[in-house]
């Protein structure tokens, strides 16, 4: 019975084996054909067209720029929301306001995807000069509301877990509740926020649906949140959807790309991990 | 500056005297409205946070609800897609989430819970143990769409499952065995360490413990954290994407060999349709979808709060 038990943990760790075989092994086939080099620099990405171009950095640009419009919707709303809830709210507000906001967190993906694309995006073509339907800039912000629930919850455990004392050291000394929030509670709970925030991130950067729908499929080289971009994992859903037979080289590009993104957000959530142990405050 | 400020509240007769000594009279006082101001300005910006949240929120279900309520009625659930927006139903996919839900926990509960077990009962503190724990929390921050290569490679191509309910299942299963793992640890952390050293008292062995006195406390919270999995399952649509592609589905899957699709995929398809009544059956598709969320959480949380014992 205990060998069943063993047998059962083996299959987590067979699993990240396969995921890192699978992408080595296909991403050594993809190499062997293009340069590491042209993969990572090239500024154009074409498998798809003729002449083909396999510099990954228009998809690396789109997925970073979604992220960041996301983290910047989610970190102002996530940490406002974790102050005012952690530093304001009475507890009866508190304990309803929360499950609430953690509805955000559980809607699918593909519900967001439609919300940006049937209602943000129309919004924001009201007052921006959008020129075609997909833009980064709504799948961004749409994005940053499915995490901002994400950089709360994780502010608020490090908020709640500062000591009475200090705050009422500081209500003491004459503070307001303002200058409690921001002078002594923040900076105590920094990592934890600094964490959250970091993994909310890696959310964004491996979110599939809402880019795909809503931020388009044109992979661009841009900084600029009105146009239309495609990301990592958008172009790996548009090869796994087309008619690109398995095997071939532009087929070898979902690996390669995949690889990317798999190291991409393992380094951000092992930072994340690392920055709460190694900063976190031991009252 | 900060420092000199004179304090708010009841020590603000002495040190308005104090101030007016070292410094002209208005600064102390513009300086305390100033301050008050500031903290009533950003209380205000603070709930706006919480508020915005809560109406993105709001204008996603009454979007989904104003696009979709319109097309739902019986003939939408028990429809197969259609060409024409208007016969358009989901109960391919609706049959297709049935199925891959009950092969997801067919594999990913057994799995999931003898690990945890075996983590929070039998391993010993090994460097061996402390990597597998570690793996899994990295494993549950792996983006989805990494396990639909994942399963496209080995599932689909390598033991040659195709794209059926089978291949759809196994990969689910790799995506959600991290979540089902951390919540029943969690749920067997939460039985309290006397309750085995009664058992071990009365001379039973580590077997007879974990059967008779941690599961049956850790149950309801292992329950639970499965329900909440699950649901992630149900909505999950990259992964699907990848096994299941677009089909055009006509039939229900009758075997696990079957090719299948699912809600959230059957919604993609629709949204990302061009013509204008593809968008109310995809609303529609969206209203069922997380209607059978919403069940799925409420009893999640029915189990939590009827079966939870307080130590």
């Amino acid at each position: 019975m205990l060998v069943v038990l063993l047998l059962a943990t083996l299959v987590s760790v067979l699993a990240t084996v396969g995921i890192i075989y699978t992408l080595l092994r296909e991403s050594y086939g993809f190499f062997q054909v293009v340069s590491v080099w042209e993969f990572i620099a090239g500024t154009r990405w074409a498998p798809l067209f003729e002449p083909q171009a396999f510099g990954v950095l228009p998809l690396i640009a789109g997925t970073l720029l979604a992220a960041g419009i996301a983290g910047i919707v989610a970190l102002t709303l996530g940490l406002g929301a974790a102050i005012y809830l952690s530093e304001y709210a009475p507890d009866r507000v508190r304990r309803i306001i929360k499950p609430v906001l953690e509805v955000l967190a559980g809607i699918p993906t593909v519900v967001y995807g439609f919300f940006a694309l049937s209602f943000v995006t129309p919004l924001l073509q009201s007052f921006l000069p959008i020129p075609v339907i997909f833009n980064v800039l709504s799948a961004g912000i749409v994005m940053g509301l499915m995490i901002m629930p994400m950089v709360s919850t994780l502010s608020e455990d490090a908020m709640v877990a500062v000591p009475r004392e200090l705050r009422d050291a500081a209500y003491a000394l004459g503070a307001t509740r303002f200058e409690v929030a921001t002078k002594v509670v923040v900076p105590a709970a920094l990592p934890g926020i600094v964490a959250a925030f970091i993994l909310a991130l890696s959310r964004a950067i491996g979110e599939t649906l809402i880019v795909t729908i809503a931020a388009g499929a044109t992979p661009n080289l841009t900084l600029n949140p009105l146009e239309s971009i495609q990301t990592m994992t958008a172009y790996i859903v548009q090869v796994s959807l087309g008619e690109t037979p398995q095997g071939t080289l532009v087929f070898k590009t979902i690996f390669a790309v995949g690889l990317l993104l798999f190291l991409m957000t393992l380094i951000m959530n092992i930072v994340g991990r690392w920055v709460v142990r190694r900063y976190t405050e031991r009252y | 500056m900060e420092r000199e400020q004179p304090p708010l509240g009841s020590a603000r007769v002495t040190s308005a005297i104090a101030a007016s000594v070292t410094r002209p009279r208005f600064s102390a006082s513009t300086l305390s409205t100033w301050r008050r101001w500031r903290d009533r300005f950003f209380f205000v910006l603070f709930f706006a946070s919480v508020a915005i949240g809560i109406l993105g929120l709001a204008a996603l279900v009454i979007d989904v609800m104003t696009d979709g309520l319109g097309a739902l009625d019986f003939s939408f659930l028990n429809s197969y897609p259609s060409r024409h927006a208007g016969e358009s139903g989901i109960r391919a996919a609706l049959f297709g989430t049935i199925w891959i839900t009950v092969g997801t926990a067919a594999f990913a509960i057994p799995i999931g819970v003898g690990t945890a077990i075996f983590l929070e009962e039998f391993a010993p503190d090994h460097w061996a143990v402390r990597l597998v724990q570690l793996n899994i929390s990295n494993l549950a921050g792996v983006p989805s769409i990494i396990y639909g290569i994942l399963g496209l490679a080995l599932f689909v191509q390598a033991f040659a499952l195709d794209r059926s309910v089978l291949a759809g299942s196994l990969t689910m299963t790799l995506l959600v065995l991290p979540i089902v793992i951390i919540v029943s640890q969690e749920a067997i952390k939460a039985v309290p360490e006397e309750f085995r050293d009664a058992a071990f008292a009365l001379g039973a062995n580590r077997w007879q413990v974990v059967k008779t006195v941690v599961l049956p406390q850790a149950i309801p919270g292992i329950m639970s954290g499965i329900i909440l999995a699950l649901s992630r399952a149900v909505g999950e649509a990259a992964p699907m994407l990848m096994i299941s592609s677009l089909v055009f589905l006509t039939f229900i899957p009758s075997s696990p060999n079957d090719r299948f699709t699912v809600l959230p995929v059957q919604i993609f398809n629709w949204v990302s349709l061009p013509q204008p009544g593809f968008q109310a059956v995809a609303s529609a598709g969206i209203i069922i979808l997380l209607a059978v969320l919403l069940s799925l959480n409420s009893i999640a949380i029915w189990i939590r709060n009827r079966y939870q014992t307080r130590y």
